[in-house]
């Protein structure tokens, strides 16, 4: 072996081997995140710290009960209008591939997935906050609601594509309508497809804080009414972290960890279910 | 009232001819049956036309956000003129608005992040893609950089400030620069870690699409791993690889909560990249709900706008290149 | 005098601007199986989608013409209408994958939002079944999911599934192709028990398979209808060049 041939072959298995490093280094921080998040959180977590909400500053203790239960609200509002809308958009773009409309929506949704939550933030101030004469969860949801729709349409559209034909050519020569061929066979053939895409928007949805800062905008206490100022997760922990006040951040160290770990269960049960709801065709 | 009346009355349906009905009546569809059928073709023309609406909706939804955004520019547009942009001072109180240092901040964070971040975001690319596309190591790492991106912006914020921070003050420190820690530098490492799984995963299926007989192709003339790696894949997803590096930076443009909280919120002109700063999105986070005169508001939504116009072209930019790439 | 159940009249289809199927004239009689064959690309199996609207599912298909159901226009109908009263059974066998075999037979009525009694539905299952000789093989798993069935099996239920919605016309688009022999000649069996019950149109590309099964044979070429006759005429004594030249092997 000559000794050009040895050090390429070299050179080969030395970079080989730093792309292998470089490529694991991503581990480190996420491990980072994680360990501190649960470290610092889940000290804080207890029964207590889940039924009460916060308490003023310099007393100690308090609870997060009225940020979990605003996100929530918000959430279930948010994906009550997404998902519908959502699925008929996909379900519209797979069925019409290449017409004009399709082309623009298609173009829209793009755009629409690109756009910097802060700015959704904005656009929901001055059609609902503005409107309304108020802060609301509401418009908080409606926001949230406008970043979730790309996920939803986007994983509706590329699972129904990818559906045989032959599937709604049997339903349609069976006399089915057009409504029932969507409806009763190609949505619950493309089910799990639709339903990961639905869970990852809501795992992404459910950290976000920038659209609710001038929208839910923040309650420090417990309310249920949609068309009030809401506390969420989010906006829980970026107000109390920013704060000066120990007691605070441990709130916030708190509401951390269950956001995380919220999200995380979110990503990994979608994936899960995917696999087992899989249809066999 | 039998079914032929049924249909006359409740429905105007003038390409179901009379005779038709006879056809229908068999031994299971008649009666009742029949006259939900006859709902069911209703339903379906419902059904169609609600699609329709829906998929326009989109249209207007995104032709409203730039709709929305530009009316509420206006008055900022018309006070400040085009100046606007390149102003170097910022100072609501005395009525004074340039939106240069958010553009440079903007700017500095998102290039250093990417600057950062891409070597890590390539190497995990080419691991997955083409050293071991299967395996439990490669499932491990595909799952790491899908938790990445998985994780809240608020909790890099929160992780930024309590971790990140301290540390980019001590390595001040150590070369002699205004330690106080929050600054561009912490936000663009911040960031660096948010954006890779963005350019990764594309970069990643990209590599993935580079036909095997082109790399056998050149490992039959004797080439390395590496060789066939630096002469054969990356030339050929280049592209592929750059819109990635686009669409990551399209998202560290708009990023908002975690740079907010670690970048320092001050909007003098940062002198280096040590030194704290805003960004277009952390100066509209803190300061839109404060701004009480119709200018300041309506400068506020401008950098909005800005930044709204600059994330769609970036985003778009990308998404040509990608479909260009899959369609060669 | 039989009685004749499907009749076209200069029925034209076109994908675009082009036309696929010229100026066909048949009639159909009640109760025989009909057998449409010719070259690939000639046109039959655009026509037997025509006959139950299928055609115009694809976009930018039209057609023009009359196809009459006794004595009702199918073109003027609703095509749901049309399709409850014409099954069809496809090339690949296509059960819903999401639906039990049970489910799978009375899919007709589910997707139609007919609300059937329980004891209705296991007739309707049982009777379906057995018409296509499927009934003692599945009717201990009939809570599994179709696809689960041998390619054979599963076209049996497709067929099942259209027979179940007691149509007066089945058609055929070539249903045993993806089949091995074996399964091809259990299904080629069926058309003669089905034939006392409903009319088939069978589309197949294969000879001996249309000379096995069909009362009458019609042949296609190049979008016309060139003959249609009793099989054993058309083999023995075909009036026109172009059927001699194909059942001779000449173009195929």
């Amino acid at each position: 072996m000559n000794a050009l041939l040895k050090y390429r072959i070299a050179k080969s298995k030395t970079l080989h081997v730093l792309t292998s490093v470089l490529a694991f280094a991503c581990v480190l921080p996420l491990m980072a995140i994680l360990s501190f998040i649960i470290k610092a959180g889940i000290t804080k977590i207890n029964w207590h710290f889940l039924v009460n909400i916060p308490k003023p500053v310099g007393e100690a203790g308090g609870g997060i009960a009225n940020a979990l239960l605003g996100t929530l609200i918000i959430i279930a509002v948010a994906a009550a209008i997404a998902i519908p809308v959502g699925i008929l958009c996909g379900v519209y773009l797979s069925e019409n591939k290449n017409s004009r409309l399709a082309n623009w929506s298609r173009l829209c949704v793009d755009i629409l997935q690109g756009v910097p939550s802060i700015v959704i933030g904005i656009v929901a101030y001055f059609w609902l906050v503005k409107p309304l004469g108020g802060f609301s969860a509401f418009s908080g949801s409606v926001a949230l609601a406008m970043m979730m729709l790309p996920i939803v349409i986007r994983s509706t559209e590329e699972t129904l594509k990818l559906l045989p034909d032959s599937l709604k050519e049997a339903a349609f020569a069976l006399g089915t309508p057009f409504h029932r061929v969507i409806l009763k066979v190609i949505i619950p053939c493309g089910i799990s497809g639709i339903l990961s895409g639905v869970m990852l928007s809501v795992a992404r949805v459910a950290g976000e804080t920038a659209p609710l800062l001038f929208t839910a905008f923040g309650n420090p206490y417990l309310s249920a009414n949609i068309t009030k100022p809401m506390q969420s997760l989010p906006l829980l922990i970026f107000n109390y972290a920013t704060s000066p006040y120990n007691d605070w951040h441990d709130l916030a160290w708190g509401a951390s960890f269950i956001l995380l770990v919220f999200v995380l269960l979110l990503n990994i049960s979608t994936k899960l279910m995917t696999k087992k709801w899989k249809v066999q065709l | 009232m039998d079914s032929t009346t049924i249909i006359n009355d409740t429905l105007n349906l003038s390409d179901i001819s009379r005779e038709v009905i006879g056809i229908v009546k068999t031994p299971v569809i008649t009666g009742s049956k029949l006259k939900r059928l006859y709902k069911q073709i209703r339903s379906e023309s419902i059904f169609k036309k609600l699609l329709v609406i829906v998929a326009v909706a989109m249209v207007i939804l995104v032709a409203g956000i730039l709709f929305t955004l530009i009316v509420e520019s206006i008055p900022s547009i018309k006070a400040l003129g085009i100046k606007y942009l390149w102003g170097k001072t910022w100072d609501p109180v005395q009525d004074i608005y340039g939106a240069y240092p958010f553009l440079l901040g903007t700017l500095l964070t998102s290039f250093l992040a990417i600057l950062i971040s891409v070597p890590f975001s390539i190497a995990i690319a080419v691991f997955l893609g083409e050293y071991y596309p299967k395996g439990w190591l490669t499932e491990f790492l595909k799952n790491t950089v899908e938790l990445i991106a998985a994780v809240p912006s608020v909790i890099y914020g929160f992780w930024g400030l309590a971790v990140l921070v301290p540390l980019v003050r001590s390595f001040e420190i150590k070369i002699g620069v205004d330690a106080v820690g929050v600054g561009i530098f912490s936000s663009a490492l911040i960031l660096a870690i948010m954006i890779i799984p963005y350019a990764a995963s594309l970069g990643r299926s990209v590599i993935q699409m580079v036909p095997s007989s082109l790399k056998e192709g050149a490992y039959s003339l004797g080439a390395t791993r590496w060789e066939v790696i630096r002469h054969i894949i990356l030339p050929y997803t280049k592209s592929g690889l750059f819109a990635g590096i686009l669409l990551s930076l399209g998202r560290a443009l708009g990023e908002t909560m975690a740079v907010t909280m670690v970048i320092g919120n001050t909007s003098i002109i940062p002198k280096n990249i040590f030194a704290p700063g805003n960004t277009m999105a952390s100066v509209i986070a803190n300061e839109f709900t404060e701004a009480d005169k119709p200018v300041y508001l309506s400068a506020l939504i401008e950098l909005g706008l800005v930044l709204f116009l600059l994330t769609v072209v970036i985003n778009m930019i990308g998404r040509r290149i990608i479909k260009k790439f899959t369609n060669d | 005098m039989e009685s004749t159940v499907i009749k076209t009249v200069d029925y034209n289809a076109y994908f675009g601007d082009n036309r696929v199927v010229k100026d066909v004239n048949i009639s159909i009689p009640k109760n025989h199986v009909i057998a449409v064959m010719g070259p690939s690309g000639c046109g039959k199996t655009t026509f037997l989608r025509g006959i139950n609207r299928m055609h115009e599912l694809i976009p930018h298909a039209k057609a023009d013409g009359k196809i009459f159901l006794h004595n009702e226009d199918v073109m003027q109908m609703h095509p749901i209408f049309v399709r409850l009263k014409i099954g069809m059974v496809f090339q690949r066998p296509n059960p819903f994958p999401n639906l039990s075999i049970y489910d799978n037979v009375i899919a007709g009525y589910k997707l139609n939002g007919i609300k059937l009694q329980r004891a209705d539905k296991d007739k309707i299952v049982e009777e379906a079944l057995t018409k296509v000789a499927l009934w003692n093989e599945v009717k201990d798993s009939l809570r599994k999911k179709g696809t689960f069935l041998s390619g054979g099996q599963q076209q049996r239920l497709c067929i099942a599934r259209a027979v179940a919605m007691l149509p007066e016309v089945l058609l055929f688009d070539e249903p045993t192709s993806a089949l091995d022999p074996i399964s091809t000649s259990t299904v080629e069996e069926l058309f003669h028990e089905l034939k006392k019950n409903y009319t088939l149109i069978i589309v197949t590309h294969n000879m001996q398979q249309a000379a096995r099964v069909s009362d009458r044979t019609a042949f296609f070429y190049m979008g016309e209808l060139v003959e249609y006759d009793d099989i054993k005429k058309m083999f023995t004594n075909p009036k026109d060049n172009r059927t001699q030249n194909y059942i001779t092997g000449r173009f195929s």
